[in-house]
């Protein structure tokens, strides 16, 4: 008995060691087979322009996954590039995969920093290597002339946007439960500000609660519940993503308070997520700003300007766009929605 | 026969989750009785639901209590946490989505009876235990480096399992266990979590699990040489863990009907391994409690609905429950309440040795004054 008991772990431990394995293998493969086919070609193969990509791991969350998958379809052999994606959270990680890209000589290195420091000797290499750095998403604290473009999604604006909008609705008085992301993260601060100096300044604009739900739904939908246990009075649900939106309105539909277009309360959320739209398309929600993940055009033509010698701009911000449950259609959901 | 009755009051496990409880309590009172409330309301399906903080507080401890039983059983048997509790939580639900929607992630039906998602997510979870159980129990790691591996993983492995995508199950009926059935107005989650403690009741009751389990916690070595297999116990526990852990999922993941990798049940390992030690019961093994446990679970979750209730600032928050729960766990640390205990007793044997010492005095006056007495008389 002790015997078979102890053969049945010992398997399912071989099992789970060897599950893990394989995954580390296949990772290791691919790897190996991209450094191969790279040392096979260490000039650029005809006409090719070779790209070394440094993203955030596509796992993180929706809009990278989206992000990943925008690179994937532009940065092709039918488009003229060799591309290669390295993935990483960690930035000294991403450091050695830049390291790499600059030993294979790549033309372009296009980098999603995980952290804003820490960057500039590697850059520095680059430069002196002539590779040419691209940022897209995040920004680092470095000096601009160690590359050629940022291009970055405004939070700021994302905030503004969606809060000219509310203030568009004219409600009689805004009694709003603010449900915050990550305290201290970009996509926190932006979407954060631009709602507290309108409420600073207004004087029918009130804040009913303010709590971070840390981008997560079940955090949300308690906070939303412990505004309903106390009974104030409330009309607007502005959360920074769309997860934390939904557990929001979980909460209002456990009380059988109503929301969406013409309803009590008003929801809005971020990121543009499709099944998000879809929700305003039934018009569940009010409305949604997007977070733009589909930079890899923005690149492209950045790139198409530096090979035909133009100078591109620094700072590139993206146009992103706020959608209202009202006036939203199909094809927004089926090209917008991540 | 007054004072032993208050120490065994106090010297018992239940005592200190009790009193943190009747402490947020009587807070809550003060600031505003409207805590107590408890309302019957309509939902949004037309159901009759019940509504209030009391409400919230059973509804949301729920799935952290489930938890506190398992990893008490953890704690008593390895003398060490298990830490993977969240990530288990992601793959466990995961493979929950990936059984009811299939290969497609917004299908218009579910592609299997909930009960089959179920089975195989607790097949799932009691095989992460027994992956953590197997580490600690026969290869002799400490449990948390352990768990360690599968609390880095979990999360990837859990996006992994959906080929990271994010499923959302179509049928209504799904979100029964984490909200209410139509008629009931009371949390399915409350009735899911007196099933799990019955369970554990009945099987405490009538099987050797928790004296063995205590048996190895204290001494494995004389666990051994009185016949209980410590490999065995320990393994058990991290697969029952593993097993509370299944049954946790398909609540978080009810919820919101969805799930996000990142974020779910993020840090609940913290809050589960804090209900154990609110409950008293040693972190380094051995004897153990289970209802102080539960209760710690009940504790932590009504200081969560206190803080969102009070309008505390998003930066503060995490700085009031540290100061709250460092408290909490000080008065509840064994060597504290033994000092206390011990503080008392010298308290009481001053105080009978003042008695002492003040009858000794006034014996003396008395024969002091006969003293007097006699030399008036001469």
């Amino acid at each position: 008995m002790k015997k078979v008991v102890a053969l049945i772990m010992a398997s399912v431990f071989a099992f789970s060691v060897v599950g893990c394995s394989k995954k580390e293998d296949k990772k290791e493969t691919t790897k190996s087979d991209e450094t191969k086919a790279e040392s096979q070609t260490p000039e650029k193969k005809d006409g090719l322009i070779k790209v070394g990509i440094i993203n955030n791991d596509p796992n993180e969350s929706g809009y990278r996954t989206a992000n990943d998958a925008d690179l994937k379809a532009m940065f092709t052999k039918e488009n003229g590039y060799d591309a290669s994606f390295n993935y990483s959270l960690k930035n000294d990680e991403q450091i050695q995969y830049a390291k790499t890209f600059i030993q294979d000589e790549v033309d372009y290195l296009l980098l999603s920093a995980a952290d804003t420091a820490g960057w500039d000797s590697v850059l520095q290499d680059a430069k002196a290597a002539g590779v040419k750095v691209i940022l897209f998403d995040r920004t680092i604290d470095a000096d601009p002339s160690l590359y050629e473009a940022s291009i970055v999604s405004d939070m700021n604006k994302e905030g503004q946007t969606a809060v000219d909008w509310l203030a568009s609705q004219n409600l009689p008085e805004y009694n709003v439960i603010h449900i915050q992301g990550v305290m201290g993260s970009a996509a926190q601060q932006g979407r954060s500000g631009a709602l507290d100096k309108k409420v600073a300044a207004e004087g029918n604009w009130k804040i009913v609660k303010q709590q971070t739900a840390e981008w997560n739904a079940e955090k949300a939908q308690q906070i939303v519940q412990s505004v309903i246990d106390s009974g104030e009075k409330f009309n607007v649900i502005y959360a920074e993503n769309d997860d934390m939106a939904k557990g929001a309105v979980a909460a209002l539909d456990a009380a059988g308070i109503s929301h969406g277009v013409g309803k009590d309360v008003v929801v809005m959320g971020f990121d543009c997520n499709k099944w998000a739209l879809e929700e305003l398309l039934k018009q569940n929600w009010n409305y949604d700003g997007q977070c733009n993940p589909f930079q890899a055009s923005y690149i492209d033509a950045i790139i198409k300007d530096l090979e035909a010698g133009k100078t591109p701009e620094k700072t590139i911000i993206m146009e992103e766009k706020g959608f209202d449950a009202a006036t939203i259609k199909q094809e927004d959901v089926d090209k917008y929605g991540i | 026969m007054n004072k032993s009755l208050i120490k065994k009051i106090t010297s018992n496990q239940l005592f200190i989750p009790i009193m943190a409880l009747l402490l947020l309590a009587v807070i809550n009172l003060i600031v505003d009785p409207g805590f107590f409330k408890v309302t019957l309301r309509t939902n949004n399906d037309g159901n009759p639901v019940l509504s209030g903080s009391l409400i919230t507080i059973l509804d949301y401890g729920s799935e952290l209590a489930i938890l506190a039983i398992g990893m008490t059983l953890v704690t008593a048997a390895s003398g060490g946490q298990d830490i993977s509790v969240g990530a288990t939580i992601a793959i466990a639900g995961s493979a929950m989505l990936r059984v009811l929607c299939g290969t497609n992630p917004r299908p218009d039906a579910i592609q299997a009876p909930i009960i089959v998602a179920f089975l195989v997510a607790c097949l799932v979870g009691m095989l992460c235990g027994a992956f953590n159980g197997a580490l600690v129990s026969i290869f002799k790691i400490q449990p948390m480096i352990a768990t360690l591996i599968l609390f880095t993983a979990g999360r990837p492995i859990a996006a992994w399992i959906n080929f990271n995508r994010l499923p959302i199950v179509p049928d209504p009926k799904f979100k029964y266990f984490g909200g209410f059935i139509p008629g009931i107005p009371i949390p399915t989650t409350v009735f899911i979590m007196l099933l799990c403690v019955l369970v554990i009741a009945l099987v405490l009751k009538f099987t050797n699990l928790g004296l063995y389990t205590q048996a190895v916690g204290i001494n494995e070595k004389s666990a051994r040489l009185n016949g209980i297999n410590p490999t065995f116990v320990k393994f058990l526990a991290f697969v029952i863990l593993g097993l509370c852990v299944a049954v946790a999922a398909l609540i978080k993941v009810s919820r919101i009907a969805t799930i996000n990798y990142n974020v779910i049940a993020k840090d609940i390992e913290m809050d589960a391994i804090l209900a154990v030690a609110l409950g008293g019961n040693a972190l380094s093994g051995g004897k153990f409690n289970m209802w102080a446990s539960v209760l710690g679970a009940y504790v932590i979750q009504a200081l969560t609905t206190t803080l969102y209730k009070f309008h505390i600032s998003s930066d503060a928050l995490a700085a009031y429950k540290a100061v709250v729960v460092i408290l909490l766990v000080f008065f509840s640390a064994p060597k504290v309440r033994e000092y206390v205990g011990d503080f008392f007793k010298k308290m009481k044997a001053k105080k009978k040795t003042a008695q002492l010492v003040a009858v000794g005095d006034s014996a003396a006056e008395v024969i002091s004054g006969e003293n007097e007495e006699v030399e008036e008389d001469n």
